[in-house]
């Protein structure tokens, strides 16, 4: 999946992602600000930010390509790589991580056979560590597609790979 | 009423919509406001009440919108329009007290927004919140139509001269994006790297023009201040400081959980009774006050008031008011590493102090942890602490990520020293 810079010439942008991004665009004085907005929009759509994605969404600003991936690059919410349908992350901040949170990563990169950052065979899920949730009163917590899940523990995870 | 930001949230409910709210006095705050007062005596009035920012800096939030310039014909265009932001970018590890009150009773923020709004005379407002919190998002845009469609937003709120419109901004998460100024350059669309100061985003915000930050907890305090008066809310607090204030317990305690406590509540009662002491088989080692940039305190420290000025007497900060517990079983080297981890990743790398300092500081602890540490780490991991500290850098990310590692060399020096003399095998830790 790796593309080159001459393969990454620029792919238009749907029809939708353009109404939502119109949809937000005026809320700002600027409509370099709608950038990251953007970027989420998109990944919404593509799961992905690619090369090609990437120079899409900063035609459409019309903003320089350096400056959309400097954002790109700098938010951990946007992936720069394919990943499966649904990303977990899994919260190693001090609380989780106090209460087991690299017994939560060992359990699922062993049940998915990756590493963080990978991608299972079957293309359904990618792990990736994320940084405190807000849930520390029910950790160890971990962000699985977009629905937060506590309390977490082996048991947790199986169930949740299941579905 | 003794909880007043917590009355709408109940275990049984999730939810607190527009008519929940309001059947609970919401929006009355907002109607004094717009219909009985001038904007600088709402200003007056949140400086009187002795608000402090409940983000963790702990700054007067009446003060604050003071010195965004009056609306005055004489001012200079740039300054005439200025903006409002709700900060809601809640991630410093061991917080969760923003998230309660965005998911369960978004109206109470949006009603301290408009108040806000009007005390400086913004027309637009920003929520900008962390790209994780994915209900919070949904149950806000819901909580904005209902008090669009209500006439709380948009021209003319209540018949007066006050427009506002409230937009919400999902951001794509990074810890650096909830310092005050990184989050303006994050809103503009830029690379989330804190600016320098002076000028102060209340002079020269976004897009340059005079902005107010406050944080979502401080928001909702506003209107029941407005609306029930100074002396009420003065007599909300238990010590120095007014009002109530979310506290938190995690880690190894019975029932970690969040409750609404008067502020200067003692630490003991929030560790010994609401979260019902440390689990069987576990002691009490020490606890970090507000979160992980904040000095690790000690069991006898348990009987110091929650406030802002208490705790700094004690050695700490009051940070977000949420405690993270070390217990007896718990390494706390180790736990030092965890959060000067976080803080390196989360470094935006804008000053050269905090992109190699932190780095070189978890360098030298996993060291320490793999037993290749000498006793001169030591110094150089308290020197790392005085050259990242507060003065050296834009802003209060390194100082913050200092904390809990100076305070551990004080008081867990022998943590460290075993690891360096290789006899940590007497210890128990997990």
């Amino acid at each position: 999946m790796k593309q080159t810079a001459e393969k990454s010439t620029s792919e238009d942008l749907t029809a939708l992602e353009i109404q939502e991004i119109n949809a937000i665009i005026n809320h700002y004085e600027d409509h370099t600000s709608v950038a990251i907005e953007a970027l989420n929009i998109v990944q919404k759509h593509r799961r992905w930010i690619s090369d090609s994605t990437l120079k899409a969404v900063a035609d459409f600003l019309q903003i320089s390509l350096a400056h959309l991936e400097s954002v790109a690059t700098f938010d951990n919410l946007i992936y720069r790589q394919p990943v499966g349908n649904t990303v977990i992350h899994y919260c190693n901040s001090v609380t989780c991580w106090m209460l087991g949170s690299e017994q939560i990563r060992e359990h699922l990169c062993q049940r998915l056979h990756v590493e963080p950052g990978e991608t299972s065979a079957d293309g359904q899920y990618t792990i990736l560590p994320i940084v405190c949730l807000g849930a520390c009163h029910r950790a160890p917590a971990a962000l699985v597609g977009d629905e937060l899940k506590i309390d977490l523990n082996t048991d947790a995870i199986d169930e949740i790979l299941k579905r | 009423m003794d909880k007043p930001l917590t009355q709408n949230i109940h275990p049984d409910h999730d939810f607190t919509s527009l008519a929940d709210y309001q059947k609970t006095g919401g929006y009355r705050g907002m109607r004094k406001a717009l219909t009985e007062l001038q904007p600088h005596e709402v200003t007056q009035q949140i400086k009187d009440s002795g608000l402090r920012g409940r983000g963790g800096a702990g700054f007067s939030t009446g003060l604050k919108w003071s010195l965004v310039p009056q609306k005055t014909s004489d001012l200079p265009d740039f300054q005439q329009t200025r903006y409002f932001v709700a900060n809601a970018d809640e991630m410093e590890p061991g917080a969760f007290k923003d998230r309660l009150l965005l998911e369960q009773d978004p109206h109470q923020l949006i009603e301290g927004i408009i108040i806000g709004a009007y005390a400086i005379q913004a027309n637009i407002a920003y929520i900008f919140m962390r790209g994780e919190y994915r209900l919070a998002a949904k149950r806000v845009t819901y909580a904005l139509q209902e008090a669009r469609a209500q006439g709380y937003l948009g021209e003319h709120i209540l018949g007066s001269d006050f427009n506002l419109e409230i937009y919400l901004h999902t951001s794509a998460g990074r810890y650096i994006c909830g310092e005050e100024t990184a989050l303006l350059n994050a809103l503009e669309g830029k690379r989330s790297t804190p600016r320098a100061r002076p000028p102060h985003a209340v002079a020269s915000g976004l897009w340059g023009r005079p902005t107010v930050v406050n944080n979502v907890e401080t928001l909702c305090n506003v209107g029941h201040i407005i609306h029930y008066g100074i002396d009420w809310y003065h007599s909300l607090g238990l010590g120095a400081d007014h009002g109530t204030k979310l506290f938190g317990v995690s880690g190894r305690v019975k029932h970690p959980g969040l409750w609404e406590l008067p502020m200067g509540t003692p630490i003991r009662e929030i560790v010994e009774e609401y979260a019902g002491g440390m689990l069987d088989g576990y002691q009490l080692r020490g606890f970090l006050p507000g979160g992980a940039s904040t000095d690790f305190l000690l069991p006898e420290h348990l009987d110091v008031r929650m406030d802002y000025d208490a705790v700094a007497e004690a050695g700490s900060r009051l940070g977000t008011g949420t405690l993270i517990i070390l217990d007896d079983k718990t390494c706390p080297v180790k736990m030092v590493l965890n959060m000067e981890q976080f803080f390196a990743q989360e470094s935006c790398g804008w000053c050269t102090p905090c992109r190699d300092g932190l780095p070189w500081t978890v360098t030298l602890l996993q060291d320490i942890i793999a037993g290749q540490g000498r006793m001169e780490d030591l110094d150089t991991l308290a020197g790392l602490t005085r050259m990242l500290g507060p003065g050296h850098t834009f802003c209060a990310l390194a100082p913050g990520a200092m904390e809990p590692l100076q305070s551990a060399l004080k008081f867990f020096r022998e943590d460290f020293e075993r690891y360096i003399v290789g006899n940590n095998d007497e210890l128990e830790y997990a």
